[in-house]
């Protein structure tokens, strides 16, 4: 490939006719959903999110979340684990299920003909799972499994100990999946615990697209989610991020240098998001950044080079990342440190920000390609906090960013003194600091 | 031109009436050898187009690894007309997506942009067929990209690094067995003079295939094909693909590799495989519904089931085929046992697990969902236009026809459980494989 496809992941788009046309669907139960109708294709794609995620797990449950969420299709109702599967393939339903700091989050696709069976085993994944014990001790072996791959790969060594540099002792800091010591003491108790506190009606954010009509959803949704608790404890405390602009070398035989940067980021419901959203753009994704542009295209210091913002429900990084051989990585992070220091200092361009603005606004639509895609926009728009209308008004708010508001923005959020690189391989010339 | 074949491909003829859609695919050739495929999708103003050239990795000339994969990468410099590094610019300043992979197979090129732009695409998508230019300077920072990306995806990466290590001693003769991307001493070598030979060789429009999926109609891109494309001059050079062919294998081929970075280790076994022929699919189709029932799905499959479930000694287990390559493919089993299991047990339940599967034959229940997931594949592959724009670029790049991508879904509905046994029989000998340990220390 020419370019890693997960470094230009933050593409935007003219929207298709029929995604802006959302429907607010609310069920006698009083759970709601947003709707978008698509005839077109014989299938429903679903997407459920509950807010809280690992976050809310107690300190000394680390990773019960995660893996209580795998768990959910491993045996419900009357199934065990195999007779579960066998029941979702004879349906040919797809389901996943997965777990984040902030959210448990299932994506389903059906069959139209088969939504009423394949709904029912959803319902039972999410109210009645069985954590059988056999069940619970080979799930939690492949956590275990893949824990320990966590810990031999550099991307993914760099990206916790940033995280425990960037959130301390908030929950965030917390590896997803836990520690090996942390899941042998977990018990099939605390799965069901967990799966109480975690999976409730009060944390529900649905987004659904295809052949339904709203009644036939507002059916499904009190089917579905009624035997859930209604709610349980909150969320965690904000937080903010404090970085102090080190860096912490982690040795590690390979040629290459693994390096994630970062420091503190913008709220997703800060005013002033959409504006640094566009910045970003100019300054660390896609093609035409300038951190590709000065590293890669100039001087092919790097495969991939990204910047990005990672708003969590709780706090905010900004955050990047670079891989490049261990020779090259120090000129690498000065080239880096400079781009953010003249970010931080000159902002941008008009000729910059119109480039972004028409990039940005024109690949918005390319993300609504698929039901899937486009449920899962539904939901994390809600997950957001954001209005029904938003994906009409945001090719709007992108093109209402104006060069002082970046570089307003810029000054108030880029911080070259904070800016906290770590490094996993064996860099020459980089001196820890 | 020649004249225009117009068709509906019925995709889902086995899917109850209730369900029937279809995709709706057209194909036409122009006068210089170039063919077209238009799939339609028209939910959104939106499309991907792509160039397909029927060249990849496993037609490099000998001692030039990686030029097939370093010439796609030089493809994003620029042309006669397009200034260096304004290719992808001038896309994304239109809200465009656009990259590029390279297989042993094929190298395509894509872009994903509102439909009004496709005019645009196929302009610069034409131009760079024949009018590339480069100069050294370009040539010496690319190849640093693409020695970084070796750096990156396989260097860092035991498994990768293991992968290579199998696949050259799979294939003892043919050039399946060098990485795409180049072994990294030969792409250190790769110039300005070879990226251009190999451009000028391959790189014309009957040696190329180009697939439109979206909200167009098959009339409307043709007419803008005959414009950007129809002009491009032919090469003559473009002979059939006709590469060295494997001799019998008598031996099995044992491996191990051992790195300080693995975390847990496995045993991967592939064996040489038949692949898709065009009008010859059904033991193609075998060996897909055979990786199915061994591995598809983790404790409903036979490895799974065994090595998972009633005896747990595994994390996981799997099987994988790969039915669309030119020339024969492979077929593969792994096993990543718990962590007091040993590589040694591990292989030995594995394979007895194999011998009890050739002595029982399939599950028929265990047959009949995994072919209702195959129906249900085609309805879901309507949902996923970039999809459905590989599968028949994919395909036509390495020789099968649409016909053949249509029959495809009916061939796999067609497999019986004799199917599945006579090929499991005829793929899976040892002679025909390679066994690899992947291991955190030395072997003894």
């Amino acid at each position: 490939m020419k370019h890693l496809l997960s470094l230009i992941f933050i593409v935007a788009f003219g929207l298709p006719a029929n995604a802006t046309d959302i429907q607010k669907v609310t069920s006698k139960g009083g759970i709601t959903a947003w709707l978008v109708e698509e005839t077109s294709i014989p299938i429903v794609s679903i997407e459920i999110l509950f807010r809280g995620g690992a976050s809310i797990e107690p300190d000394d449950k680390q990773g019960a979340t995660y893996l209580m969420t795998g768990l959910l299709e491993e045996g419900a109702g009357q199934y065990d684990a195999t007779g579960f599967l066998e029941a979702s393939e004879a349906l040919a339903a797809r389901f996943s299920f997965d777990a984040s700091r902030d959210l448990v989050s299932v994506s389903a696709t059906v069959l139209k003909e088969n939504l009423d069976p394949s709904m029912e085993l959803l319902r039972i994944a999410l109210t009645e799972p069985r954590f059988d014990d056999v069940a619970f001790e080979r799930v939690r072996g492949q956590v275990n499994s893949s824990i320990r791959r966590a810990e031999t790969n550099p991307r993914s060594i760099a990206g916790s100990r940033f995280r425990a540099l960037a959130f301390g002792d908030h929950p965030y800091a917390r590896d997803l999946e836990g520690t090996v010591e942390s899941i042998a003491a977990l018990t099939p108790q605390d799965m069901r615990e967990t799966h109480q506190a975690a999976l409730t009606q009060d944390k529900i954010m649905v987004g659904v697209v295809g052949d339904i009509t709203p009644e036939e959803l507002a059916e499904l949704l009190d089917t579905v989610f009624a035997a859930l608790p209604q709610s349980s404890a909150g969320t965690v405390p904000l937080t903010s991020i404090q970085t102090d602009g080190g860096v912490e070398i982690i040795d590690y035989p390979s040629p290459q240098s693994v390096t994630v940067f970062g420091q503190a980021g913008i709220m997703r419901n800060d005013p002033d998001y959409i504006v640094a959203y566009v910045m970003n753009h100019i300054l660390g994704t896609g093609f035409t950044s300038r951190l590709n542009q000065e590293i890669r295209e100039k001087r092919g210091l790097t495969y991939g080079v990204g910047s990005f913002l990672t708003p969590y429900d709780r706090a905010a990084l900004y955050m990047g990342s670079i891989s490049s051989s261990n020779e090259n990585i120090a000129e690498a992070i000065n080239l880096i440190r400079e781009e953010w220091a003249k970010l931080a200092d000159k902002g941008v361009t008009q000729a910059e920000l119109e480039a972004a603005q028409k990039y940005l606004t024109g690949s918005y639509p390319l993300r609504f390609d698929s039901n899937g895609a486009i449920a899962s926009i539904l939901a994390g728009v809600q997950f957001a906090n954001l209005p029904i209308d938003y994906v009409d008004t945001r090719n709007d708010a992108v093109n209402a960013v104006t060069v002082e508001d970046i570089n307003r923005v810029a000054a108030r959020l880029v911080q070259p003194d904070s800016l906290q690189f770590v490094i996993v391989g064996q860099p020459e010339g980089v001196t820890a600091e | 031109m020649k004249a225009s074949r117009l068709f509906l491909v019925g995709l889902l003829t086995l899917v109850t009436p209730a369900l029937a859609q279809q995709a709706k695919v057209s194909t036409f050739t122009l006068n210089n050898g170039m063919e077209a495929v238009v799939i339609e999708d028209h939910r959104a103003p939106v499309v991907t187009h792509m160039v397909w050239y029927r060249v990849g990795a496993a037609d490099e000339p000998a001692g030039k690894s990686g030029i097939a994969h370093f010439l796609e990468h030089l493809m994003f410099v620029g042309t006669d007309d397009i200034a260096e590094g304004d290719f992808s610019r001038i896309i994304e300043g239109l809200g465009g997506n656009d990259n590029a992979f390279t297989s042993s197979d094929y190298t395509a090129y894509f872009q994903r942009i509102s439909t009004d732009n496709l005019e645009l695409m196929m302009t610069m998508e034409a131009d760079r067929m024949r009018d590339l230019v480069l100069n050294e300077e370009a040539v010496r920072t690319e190849r640093d990209v693409v020695l970084a990306e070796r750096a990156q995806r396989t260097d860092s990466d035991p498994a990768s690094l293991f992968s290579e290590q199998r696949a050259a001693a799979l294939y003892m003769n043919h050039n399946y067995g060098i990485p795409v991307i180049g072994w990294r001493h030969e792409i250190e070598q790769l110039n300005l003079t070879d990226a251009l030979e190999f451009y000028r060789y391959y790189y014309a429009p009957n040696n190329a295939i180009l697939v439109v999926a979206g909200d167009v109609t098959p009339e409307e891109v043709e007419a803008l094909a005959i414009k950007h494309y129809g002009p491009l001059a032919p090469s003559d050079g473009i002979t059939p693909r006709v590469r060295p062919t494997e001799p019998p294998h008598l031996s099995p081929r044992r491996l191990t590799y051992s790195d300080e970075r693995v975390s847990n280790p496995y045993v991967i076994r592939t064996y040489l495989a038949p692949e898709r022929n065009t009008g010859a699919q059904s033991k193609a189709a075998a060996l897909t519904v055979l990786a199915e029932l061994l591995g598809g799905s983790g404790l409903t499959s036979v490895l799974g089931k065994a090595l998972q479930l009633e005896d747990p000694i595994s994390v996981s287990t799997g099987a994988f085929y790969s039915a669309t390559s030119l020339d024969p493919g492979s077929f593969g089993l792994y096993i990543v046992p718990a962590p007091d299991v040993s590589l040694q047990d591990a292989e030995d339940k594995m394979d007895a697990v194999l011998q009890q599967f050739l002595i029982d034959g399939p599950d028929a229940a265990q047959m009949g969902r995994i072919k209702a997931q195959i129906r249900a594949s085609e309805i879901y592959a309507l949902d996923d236009q970039n999809g459905l724009a590989r599968r028949y670029g994919a395909a036509l790049a390495i020789g099968l026809t649409v016909e053949d991508v249509a029959d495809w879904p009916d061939e796999l509905d067609a497999v019986t459980a004799d199917d599945v046994m006579a090929a499991a029989r005829e793929v899976l000998d040892l002679k025909n494989s390679v066994t690899g340990w992947l291991m955190k220390e030395d072997a003894e």
